[in-house]
């Protein structure tokens, strides 16, 4: 099932204000705010210690924040009880980690991997779980075989397609994504690129995605925000912010000086 | 004959007390784990002194105590805590179900229907039904208190993956009112239904885990399953070979180096009634053939 959704929406999905996030004395984020429309890829870029990290985390709901509003869907997400925003984070959210090992449960086979979040949610028939489980295998091009093989066995790429498909196999409208191909060699980097690039066209998916890679929301991304120091110094279309940097860090990150 | 170096059964009253605080509680919001400060017993913890504790806390010099091991009564465990118990609180024994008030389990649930009025202390080593796969005790409160538990349907999931079936025949995971999910200790799963709607109090110690959980008497106790693979409360496919019966829950027995081997009912009070009574299985003594 395809879901494109491009019909015009008239309300963003994600809505954040003034997110601040400290840690002690040091800034980990700082007055963030943007808005994130159904259907957009959100590039977040930035050399190392940036603050993008941190943002995420705390856009998630992993770690409480400083100052500032989130709203998903017009719902104030801060104001929630732990109950609500973990229930959010299984069914509409999903969030995948730059390392594999810290989304998957590496004692569990790909199929229960897959299947636990449909469980979560009150899937109780066998049958049906395993064949949503094989199709979403064969989506992110895991050999159906593997399919009661523990993600210990497969190689850092597998992981990281695994640990997608069990992100999405719920269909969340809000997908985190934390250096996805960060860790990984250049070629299966590669490859992990054009699944998610086919993954976020087909389903239509609205995603924030972090990296310090430039090529990766290049090939991804419909707007990039840049960050400097915790805090966002230029956001625009992907291209345009590429093309024609206006801030003077964005122009030193774009011409490849800043090895970040 | 009551050794006055201790307080009746063997705890002092500031403890028992606290234990069974800890038991109403338990009883109030039944599945539920309750922390207890366990106590240091005179036997090693592999030996049920999450049981002990309860079974000391609960006891009064009118009781009769049965002791039972994987269903009988003459085990080295189910005698030794039997004894511990007469030694320091004096109270009756008996090995007949129906005569008891209290009866300290370990891995089985009678086959005699309990009656209201008795108490059923279940020896617990691991309470923590989510253990399994999520090793981390923040966690797995955090999910019994939002009731995430799709967890243990993982679980579940696994061991059909892995072998064409729900294979988990002891420690069969329960939902408890529709809210808890509980591990009923590793008692067969054939005993799971016994666990709902009984007359009974159920109540669960673990000493080294230090948690105290319980079932009132005629509570909701549901086995987990998926609806194309539903629950079974499964049993050796034979009748008892000593007392012929067709529905308890049987051990297998190798009677020769030839490979022999005999069915019998786990729960030895119940067999011998069974057998006093006139009944006679396969190998019987006397019995038909
Ligand atoms: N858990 C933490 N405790 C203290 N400081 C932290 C923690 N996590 C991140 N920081 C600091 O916050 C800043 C932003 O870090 P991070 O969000 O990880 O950046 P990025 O993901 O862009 O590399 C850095 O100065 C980092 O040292
Ligand atoms: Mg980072």
């Amino acid at each position: 099932m395809s879901i494109v959704q491009r019909m015009a929406p008239d309300t963003p999905l994600l809505q954040v204000d003034g997110l601040t996030k400290r840690y002690g004395a040091r800034i980990g984020c700082a007055d963030v705010s943007f808005d994130l429309w159904p259907g957009e890829v959100l590039g977040i870029v930035g050399e190392s210690g940036s603050g993008k990290s941190t943002l995420l985390s705390c856009l998630a709901g992993h770690q409480p924040t400083d100052a500032g509003r989130i709203r998903f869907d017009g719902r104030d997400v801060l104001a929630m009880s732990e109950t609500e925003r973990r229930r959010l984070a299984r069914t509409d959210w999903a969030y995948v980690h730059q390392n594999p090992r810290d989304g998957l449960r590496m004692g569990v086979s790909a199929g229960g991997n897959v299947g636990e979040r449909l469980m979560a949610v009150g899937a109780r028939n066998y049958g049906d779980i395993r064949g949503k489980a094989l199709d979403w295998l064969g989506r992110v091009e895991i050999a159906a075989d593997r399919i009661d093989d523990r993600p210990r066995a497969f190689s850092g790429g597998m992981q990281q397609r695994l640990q997608i498909a069990r992100n999405l196999v719920t269909g969340p409208r809000l997908v985190f994504m934390d250096e996805p191909t960060g860790g990984l060699d250049v070629s299966v980097q590669a490859r992990l690129l054009d699944l998610l690039r086919g993954l976020v066209r087909d389903l239509g998916l609205s995603v924030i995605i972090v990296t310090h890679d430039l090529a990766v929301v290049r090939l991804l991304a419909d707007r990039l925000m840049v960050m400097k120091s915790g805090r966002v110094v230029e956001q625009g279309l992907t291209d345009q912010v590429l093309d024609d940097p206006q801030h003077a860090y964005t122009q030193l990150l774009v011409s490849s000086v800043l090895q970040v | 004959m009551t050794d006055q170096a201790y307080n009746f059964a063997y705890l002092d009253e500031q403890t028992k007390r606290m234990i069974r605080r800890a038991l109403l509680k338990a009883l109030a919001v039944p599945g539920y784990q309750v922390p207890f400060a366990s106590r240091e017993m005179p036997m090693p913890y592999g030996w049920g002194t999450g049981g002990v504790q309860v079974t000391a806390a609960c006891l009064t010099p009118e009781d009769v105590l049965k002791v039972i091991d994987q269903g009988a009564d003459d085990t080295t465990n189910a005698v030794s805590i039997r004894k511990f118990f007469q030694r320091t609180a004096g109270v009756a024994v008996t090995e007949a179900t129906g005569e008891a008030t209290i009866i300290q389990t370990r891995h089985r649930i009678p086959e005699q229907p309990l009656k209201a009025g008795q108490i059923l202390v279940y020896q617990v080593p691991i309470p923590e039904p989510l253990r399994f796969l999520e090793p981390r005790e923040t966690e797995t409160r955090k999910m019994h208190e939002l009731e995430e538990y799709g967890l243990m349907h993982v679980k579940l999931y696994e061991d059909i993956a892995r072998h064409g079936q729900i294979a988990t025949s002891y420690a069969y995971p329960v939902k408890v009112e529709g809210r808890y999910v509980m591990d009923p200790s590793p008692i067969p799963k054939f005993d799971n239904p016994k666990l709902s709607v009984n007359p009974a109090i159920q109540l669960f110690g673990a000493g080294r885990e230090q948690r105290i959980y319980a079932l009132p008497p005629f509570c909701n106790v549901v086995s987990l399953d998926f609806d194309d693979h539903p629950f079974r409360a499964t049993k050796a496919a034979h009748d008892c070979d000593l007392c012929g019966a067709k529905d308890s829950y049987l051990d297998e027995v190798i009677t020769d180096d030839a490979g022999g081997r005999m069915y019998v009912c786990s729960d030895t009070d119940f067999c011998a009634g069974r057998q006093a009574a006139g009944h006679a299985g396969r190998l019987a003594a006397g019995g038909k053939a």
